[in-house]
């Protein structure tokens, strides 16, 4: 049973993986922007919440109400006010400034909040669970994770294929200079692809306070984890992505109980393996 | 007033000048075919319409306002529609969805999904098929509905018989009629004189960024087309 339970946590702790991954898949998909700054931008959002909790005394998922539209609003305009300049035929101009970003937001956090470690309060939260059978319980909080990460993907899915604003992202991130000629504003599709990928990312950072401490330090730690289960998953496949979460958190979790001490490593191990097996991902779907 | 004018339209990639000076008026209704080698400025010429290629605001004039400064995306608003060279079809959406992303700026209009595959009546099987995935003279058609989706005033279309078979170009050409009859004004580039003639009321031959000849097809003698095109001068 207590193999059960580590591949049941590992597949829950994948859920919170692919809410790291999903907005970093988003903006790639649509702007082939590789955002270094995306692990501090969470980091960026715990600590917000953080500050408006404290200062309100409101649960933290309620402060999501605050921190998502925030987080948004940030998104569209730092993509309008910065990361639209960076973006040509070379690759490196945006990867320099989101690496530039990425310093910027790890020290003002560390100016602000200094270096202790913090976590947000989850209240009763934190160690609810629910019996499933005799010896497993599984916690209630990270199947609300799971089913978020669900839940956005699934969202994010109906976005891309069903409605209109969808198809103007695909059209333009197949060919931007045509998709202008249908009267498609790319600057404005693009700010709204980083402003929905902030989004999501701001419920990733909450999720991520609320499950373990956090310090400003972290951020680039959570970008690995992004991109592995992102290239795991395979380039533009969103529930690839998924995929790559859990795949990621099991390896984790059973390789954790397996060699104690080596949670992380066997991760990144598996994430090796599988890029020397499937070098494009379970599920890849961009066409270049 | 014409519909279109240019006056002294002038574009650069850089330090290089593709266009010296161009002065082209185009009137409602009138179809207007733009003939020129590779090279001539025709494909520049229609970017710099289309807000590809940013001008001087007064450059151009379309019903008598400047429009040479707007951004591509503003004017497909105005009425100008382009079907670019190549097709440049989306090829992460469905024949579906590419005509329907030509009705993105939401002008007003006769033009549906529906009309357009009464057009070209193969789509209506193809539907759901991803764009890339037609023949070269099906994508054609395809670009020419997603233009014809804004309901525009004016169509510009870039060298619409590019690679595809005579019998294919003649189905596409077969179409113009139907669009012309809704008071659409048609520019077309063409590489193929002939086709060009046939289909235009007038016709513009570039030549190195400049015009070199302008008149109704019946009046131009084939010699000043020769002289106009390769700007050779008696040359057999």
């Amino acid at each position: 049973m207590d193999w059960v339970n580590a591949v049941i946590q590992g597949v829950l702790v994948g859920g919170l993986y692919a809410l790291f991954a999903t907005g970093l898949s988003l903006i790639f998909g649509v702007m082939r922007l590789v955002n270094i700054a995306h692990g501090d931008l969470i980091v960026l959002s715990s600590f917000l919440c953080l500050a408006i909790v404290s200062g309100l005394g409101l649960h933290p998922l309620i402060v999501l109400a605050i921190v998502v539209p925030l987080m948004f609003a940030l998104g569209y305009a730092l993509q309008r006010g910065l990361l639209n300049f960076t973006l040509g035929p070379d690759i490196l101009p945006p990867l320099l400034v989101t690496f530039g970003l990425s310093i910027v937001i790890q020290n003002a956090l560390l100016e602000v909040f200094s270096a202790d470690s913090q976590k947000l309060p989850a209240g009763e939260l934190q160690t609810a669970s629910l019996q499933i059978v005799e010896g497993l319980a599984v916690g209630v909080f990270p199947m609300i994770v799971f089913a978020c990460a669900i839940a956005v993907i699934a969202g994010l899915q109906f976005l891309f294929y069903r409605t209109t604003l969808g198809s103007a992202f695909r059209a333009t991130s197949d060919d931007a200079d045509t998709a202008r000629l249908m009267g498609i504003d790319n600057r404005h599709i693009f700010a709204l692809a980083m402003a929905i990928s902030l989004a999501v990312v701001a419920l990733a950072g909450v999720f991520l306070g609320m499950r373990t401490s956090f310090d400003p330090s972290i951020g680039p730690g959570r970008l690995i984890y992004a991109f592995e289960a992102v290239i795991i998953g395979g380039l533009g496949s969103l529930w690839g992505t998924l995929a790559g979460g859990i795949i990621l958190g099991v390896s984790q979790i059973v390789g954790g109980k397996l060699f104690p001490g080596a949670d992380q490593l066997a991760g990144h191990v598996v994430f090796l393996i599988l890029l020397v097996v499937r070098p494009r991902g379970l599920f890849p779907r961009a066409v270049d | 007033m014409s519909l279109l004018e240019t006056r002294g339209l002038t574009a650069f990639y850089g330090d290089f000048q593709a266009l010296f000076g161009i002065d082209v008026a185009i009137e409602a209704g009138e179809t207007v075919a733009i003939i020129g080698s590779n090279g001539a400025g025709k494909s520049t010429f229609l970017r710099s319409l289309t807000g590809l290629l940013s001008n001087a605001p007064d450059a151009i004039h379309y019903k008598g306002e400047p429009i040479g400064d707007l951004p591509a995306n503003r004017i497909v608003g105005l009425g100008i529609a382009m079907v670019p060279e190549g097709r440049k079809l989306f090829p992460s959406l469905t024949v579906e969805e590419n005509l329907k992303i030509g009705a993105y700026s939401g002008r007003d209009g006769d033009w549906s999904v529906d009309r357009v595959l009464g057009l070209f009546p193969f789509m209506q099987e193809r539907r759901q098929t991803p764009a890339t995935a037609l023949s070269g003279g099906q994508q054609q058609m395809v670009a020419i509905g997603r233009a014809l989706m804004s309901n525009p005033e004016l169509l510009l279309c870039d060298e619409i018989s590019l690679g595809l078979a005579p019998t294919v170009i003649k189905d596409i050409y077969d179409a113009l009629p139907a669009i012309q009859q809704t008071g659409t004004t048609v520019v077309v580039v063409e590489q193929d004189i002939q086709q060009a003639m046939a289909v235009s009321d007038r016709v513009y031959c570039f030549m190195e960024g400049r015009v070199t000849l302008e008149g109704p097809p019946d009046e131009l003698s084939h010699d000043a087309i020769k002289e106009a095109y390769f700007g050779l001068k008696g040359a057999a």
